[in-house]
C-alpha cells in the first residue's frame, strides 16, 4: 500500500508540472494575473509531492520492501542501512527521482526567494522549470518508474547494490552533482524567461547571478567528490580518468564558470548580453546532454546506467524540444539585442571576454573528445577511443593561458584602457614565481622535471597574484574584517576560488609528475621500501563483512625504526553479486598519500600488491573545496542580502567591482 | 549582432542530434544480448564431481539449460527446488561459478543435485566469456550449442512458462 502512495505522489507531481508548465505561460500571454499567480503555489505543491514520493522510496529501501522491483534490484537484506539510503539513488530510476526532486526544490527556492522579482518574470521562470520537470516526470512514469511492483512473486531477497556504489562517497556525490546540474536550470529558466518577455536588459543577469553561483559551487563540490570517490574506491589510484561521464560533468562546469564571469560583465556593464544568454542556455543544455549520454547507452563508461535504446530515444526527443526550442527562441530574439557600451582593449571586460573564450574552447574540446568515438562510429569509422593524451595536450597549454588572465584580470578596471603601471606588482610576483618554480624540482631529488617547474611556476604566480590583490583591496577597504563584514563578500568568493585553482594546479602537477608507484609480489614477512618508509606485510587473513567476504592483508609502515601506522587493505567479494572489489588503504597526509592496494592472489600464498606515494594529491580536492566555498561565500554578498530594500536601478552605474 | 550568427548554435545542435540519433542505433560495446544467436564460448574446464575435462563438444546434443550458480548465492538456493522439478523436463547443465569445490559439493549434497553435468569454473573464466553479471543466470542453449535466451536472476514457474517454454518448443 505504501509504495502506491509514492507512486500516486509521482503521478500527482506530473499533473502539477503540466499545470505549472502551462498556466503561467497562458496567464502571461493573455495578461491574466490569476494564472500568473498560480506559479508559486504550484511550485510549492510540486516540491511537496516529490518529497513524499522520494520519502516513500527511501522507506521502501529501509523496510526491505522487495515487492518494489527497483528495491529488489538494488538492495539486499544484508546491506547496511546507510547504503540502503544511498541505494535509493544508486541506479537509473531512483537517481531520476532524485533529479526531479532537486529540480522541484530549486523551484521551491525560486518561489520563496523571488519577492523582489516582477511577478510575470518569476512566473515565466517557474513555467520553464515546469516544462523541464514535466519532461523528466513523463520519462520516469513511462519508461523508468521506480515504483513498479513485482507481485505476486516477490523475491525473498534483493540482488544487492552494485558494490562499487557501497561507499560513503556515493551518499553525497550524486546529490551534490545533481544540485549543480539541476541548479543550472534556474539560470537557464531566467534566460528563457527574458527571451520570452523580450526584457533583455541587464536585470535578468542580476537576478540569475546568485543562482548560477550557487549551482556552480554545488557542481564544483559534486565533481570533486566524484573524483575523490574514484580515487579511493575504484582501486586504481587515479583521480581523473577522462571518462565520458566525468567529461559530461566537466563540460557544463566549464561553461558555467564562463557564465558566472560573463554574467558579471552583463550585470555591471550591460555588455555581452546575447553571449551571456547563450552561455546560460548552453550550460544547462550540456547538463541535459550529459544525462542523455549517461542513460541512453550511446557511450560506454564505468558510470553508465543500464543501456536502453528506448529511453535514449525519449531523452533525445526531449533534448530536441528543450534545447532546440531554446536555441530557436534565442536565434529569433537575440538578433534584436543591441550591445551598447565600449571598453578598452586592456580592461576588465577584455580580460573577462578572454576568460570566456578560453573556457569555451576548453569545453568544446572536451565535448569533441567525448563525442569523437560516437561521431566516428556514426560515419562508419569503427570503434575508437580518445584518451588522456588528447585532453592533456589541450588542457595544459589552455590552463596556462587562463591562469595568466586570472592573475591580471582582478587588478584591471572596468571600461577604460588601464594604466599599465597597475600591473607592475605582477611583474615582480612573476619573477619570484619563476625563481621558486625553477628551483622547486631540485628539492625533490631524481631527474629534473621541466613540467614540474612550469606547473609550479604557474600555480605559484596565481596564488601570489591573488594574495597581492587581496592585500591591496582589503587595505583600501580598511582591513580584512571590515572588507568581509561590510564591503565585498563577492571579492572574497573570487579570492578563495582563484586560490583554489592555484592549489589544484599544484596538486595535479605534483601527483602527475612525482608519483612513486610499484607493483610487487609480497607475502607475509616481506619488506619493501616505499619512499622514505618501509612497508612490511605482517598478516593475511579472511574476514566476513555484513554482505561480503574479504581477503585482508595487514601492513606495518615503519618510519626508520619507529612503527608509523598499521593498515589493512582488502579484496572483497560481495555475496549477492559475486563482484570483487579492491578496498585500498590510504594514509592521507598534507604532503603525500600512501596508497596500498591488493592486486591478485599469486600461487604460494603471496599477493600482487600495489604501493604508491602520491605527493600532494589531497590538494586537488582541497582546492576544489576552496572553490566551492568561494562560490557559497560570494552569494552572501550584501547586494544579494539587501536587494529587497534597494532600488533596482543602480545596475549599470556601479564602479570597479566584479 | 548579425542576423545569421545567432542561428549557428541551433545548426550545430541539429547536426549533433543527427549523430546522436544514429548513435542510438549503434552498439557501443558488448551488450549482454550480443551473445544471443552465438555459440557458447569455447572453454576447457573440469567436471566438479569426476574431474574429467569438459569442453564445448561435451555439451548435450539437445536443447538444455545452462545454469550459472554458486554456493554463496542466496537466490540460487531459492530457485533450486524449481530447477530440481524442471530437471525431469529439460536437461540442466550447471556452471559452478567462482566457488570452492568443497562448498559446492556440500551444497549439492545437502539440497540435491538436479544437474546433468557440473562445470567447475572457480576463476569465473567461462562466466566472464558469457558476460555473467552475477549468479544466478540461466541460458537456454539449442542442440547445436547456440545460445537462444538469457535469464538474469531467478528461474521460476512464471519465467519458465512465459520465456523459456515457448522458445524451447520451437527448438524441439
Amino acid at each position: 500500500m505504501i509504495p502506491e502512495i509514492g507512486h500516486f505522489a509521482l503521478v500527482l507531481s506530473f499533473a502539477v508540472s503540466i499545470c505549472s508548465a502551462t498556466f503561467p505561460l497562458y496567464g502571461y500571454f493573455t495578461r491574466q494575473q490569476g494564472f500568473l499567480a498560480t506559479a508559486k503555489p504550484l511550485a510549492l505543491l510540486q516540491g511537496f509531492a516529490l518529497t513524499v514520493s522520494f520519502g516513500v522510496l527511501i522507506y521502501g529501501f529501509l523496510a526491505h520492501d522487495f515487492t518494489i522491483k527497483y528495491v529488489a534490484a538494488n538492495s539486499n537484506l544484508d546491506l547496511p542501512w546507510y547504503f540502503r539510503m544511498s541505494a535509493v539513488w544508486g541506479a537509473h530510476e531512483g537517481s531520476l527521482l532524485l533529479w526531479v526532486l532537486i529540480l522541484s526544490l530549486w523551484g521551491v527556492a525560486v518561489a520563496l526567494f523571488s519577492r523582489e522579482i516582477p511577478v510575470h518574470m518569476s512566473a515565466l521562470v517557474l513555467a520553464v522549470m515546469g516544462i523541464i520537470g514535466a519532461g523528466f516526470l513523463a520519462f520516469m512514469l513511462f519508461t523508468s518508474n521506480p515504483f513498479v511492483r513485482i507481485l505476486p512473486f516477490a523475491p525473498p531477497n534483493g540482488a544487492d547494490l552494485n558494490p562499487l556504489l557501497q561507499d560513503p562517497g556515493l551518499i553525497f556525490h550524486p546529490p551534490m552533482l545533481y544540485m549543480g546540474y539541476v541548479g543550472l536550470s534556474v539560470a537557464f529558466a531566467f534566460a528563457i524567461a527574458s527571451l520570452i518577455s523580450g526584457e533583455l536588459n541587464s536585470m535578468w543577469a542580476r537576478w540569475s547571478r546568485p543562482w548560477t553561483t550557487v549551482a556552480w559551487a554545488f557542481l564544483t563540490l559534486g565533481i570533486a567528490l566524484g573524483s575523490w570517490w574514484a580515487y579511493y574506491e575504484l582501486g586504481w589510484g587515479g583521480w581523473w580518468f577522462w571518462d565520458p561521464v566525468e567529461n559530461a560533468s566537466l563540460i557544463p562546469w566549464l561553461v558555467a564558470t564562463a557564465l558566472m564571469h560573463s554574467l558579471a560583465v552583463t550585470e555591471k556593464r550591460g555588455l555581452f548580453r546575447s553571449w551571456t544568454l547563450l552561455l546560460a542556455i548552453a550550460a544547462f543544455s550540456l547538463s541535459l546532454l550529459g544525462t542523455f549520454l549517461v542513460r541512453s547507452g550511446v557511450l560506454t563508461s564505468v558510470h553508465a546506467f543500464a543501456n536502453d535504446p528506448e529511453r535514449g530515444v525519449f531523452i533525445l526527443g526531449f533534448l530536441v524540444v528543450v534545447i532546440g526550442g531554446s536555441l530557436a527562441l534565442y536565434a529569433v530574439r537575440a538578433s534584436k539585442v543591441s550591445e551598447s557600451g565600449e571598453f578598452g582593449w586592456i580592461s576588465r571586460e577584455s580580460f573577462l571576454l578572454f576568460n570566456n573564450l578560453i573556457l569555451t574552447v576548453m569545453a568544446v574540446s572536451v565535448l569533441l573528445g567525448t563525442l569523437y568515438p560516437l561521431l566516428v562510429d556514426a560515419v562508419g569509422g569503427g570503434k575508437v577511443s580518445v584518451g588522456a593524451p588528447f585532453f592533456n595536450a589541450v588542457f595544459v597549454p589552455l590552463t596556462a593561458i587562463l591562469v595568466s588572465g586570472m592573475a591580471f584580470g582582478p587588478l584591471s578596471k572596468w571600461r577604460e584602457a588601464d594604466d599599465p603601471r597597475l600591473y607592475r606588482p605582477l611583474i615582480v610576483t612573476m619573477i619570484v614565481s619563476v625563481v621558486i618554480g625553477l628551483a622547486w624540482p631540485t628539492t625533490l631529488g631524481g631527474e629534473y622535471s621541466i613540467a614540474t617547474a612550469f606547473g609550479v611556476t604557474i600555480a605559484l604566480w596565481l596564488a601570489i597574484a591573488t594574495a597581492v590583490d587581496f592585500v591591496n583591496k582589503t587595505r583600501s577597504f580598511g582591513g580584512v574584517g571590515r572588507t568581509f563584514a561590510r564591503v565585498e563578500r563577492g571579492m572574497f568568493g573570487m579570492w578563495f576560488a582563484h586560490l583554489g585553482v592555484a592549489i589544484i594546479i599544484f596538486g595535479i602537477v605534483m601527483v602527475e609528475n612525482h608519483t612513486e608507484h610499484r607493483d610487487l609480489r609480497m607475502g607475509v614477512g616481506d619488506r619493501q621500501q616505499l619512499g622514505s618508509y618501509e612497508v612490511r606485510m605482517t598478516e593475511l587473513s579472511v574476514l566476513r563483512g555484513p554482505n561480503y567476504v574479504a581477503d585482508q592483508a595487514t601492513f606495518e609502515i615503519y618510519w626508520g625504526d619507529r612503527l608509523y601506522k598499521t593498515v589493512s587493505p582488502q579484496k572483497r567479494r560481495y555475496n549477492a553479486s559475486g563482484m570483487v572489489m579492491t578496498e585500498a588503504s590510504i594514509d592521507p597526509g598534507f604532503t603525500r598519500d600512501l596508497y596500498i592496494a591488493m592486486g591478485e592472489p599469486l600461487d604460494g600464498g603471496d599477493w600482487a600488491v600495489r604501493l604508491s606515494v602520491k605527493p600532494f594529491v589531497d590538494w586537488i580536492w582541497a582546492g576544489a573545496f576552496l572553490m566551492g566555498l568561494g562560490g557559497f561565500i560570494s552569494v552572501t554578498d550584501k547586494r544579494y542580502r539587501q536587494r529587497a530594500v534597494e532600488k533596482q536601478t543602480d545596475s549599470c552605474v556601479e564602479g570597479a567591482k566584479a | 549582432m548579425s542576423r545569421w550568427v545567432v542561428w549557428v548554435p541551433l545548426a550545430i545542435f541539429a547536426v549533433l542530434v543527427g549523430f546522436f540519433f544514429k548513435g542510438l542505433t549503434l552498439d557501443p560495446g558488448s551488450q549482454p544480448s550480443a551473445l544471443i544467436g552465438k555459440p557458447v564460448p569455447s572453454f576447457q574446464l573440469t567436471d566438479l564431481h569426476t574431474g574429467k575435462v569438459l569442453t564445448r563438444q561435451t555439451l548435450p546434443a539437445r536443447p538444455f539449460l545452462l545454469n550459472v550458480w554458486a554456493s554463496w548465492c542466496i537466490t540460487c538456493q531459492v530457485e533450486h527446488p524449481y530447477l530440481t522439478e524442471l530437471s525431469d523436463r529439460v536437461p540442466i547443465v550447471g556452471l559452478n561459478y567462482k566457488d570452492s569445490e568443497t562448498a559446492a559439493k556440500t551444497w549439492l549434497a545437502k539440497l540435491g543435485d538436479p544437474y546433468a553435468t557440473q562445470i567447475f569454473d572457480p576463476s569465473g573464466r567461462l562466466g566472464l566469456d558469457l558476460g555473467v553479471a552475477g549468479a544466478p543466470e540461466t541460458f537456454l542453449v539449442d542442440s547445436r550449442g547456440v545460445i537462444q535466451l538469457r535469464i538474469q536472476g531467478e528461474v521460476n514457474d512464471r519465467v519458465y512458462q512465459h520465456q523459456i517454454l515457448p522458445l524451447l518448443e520451437t527448438l524441439k
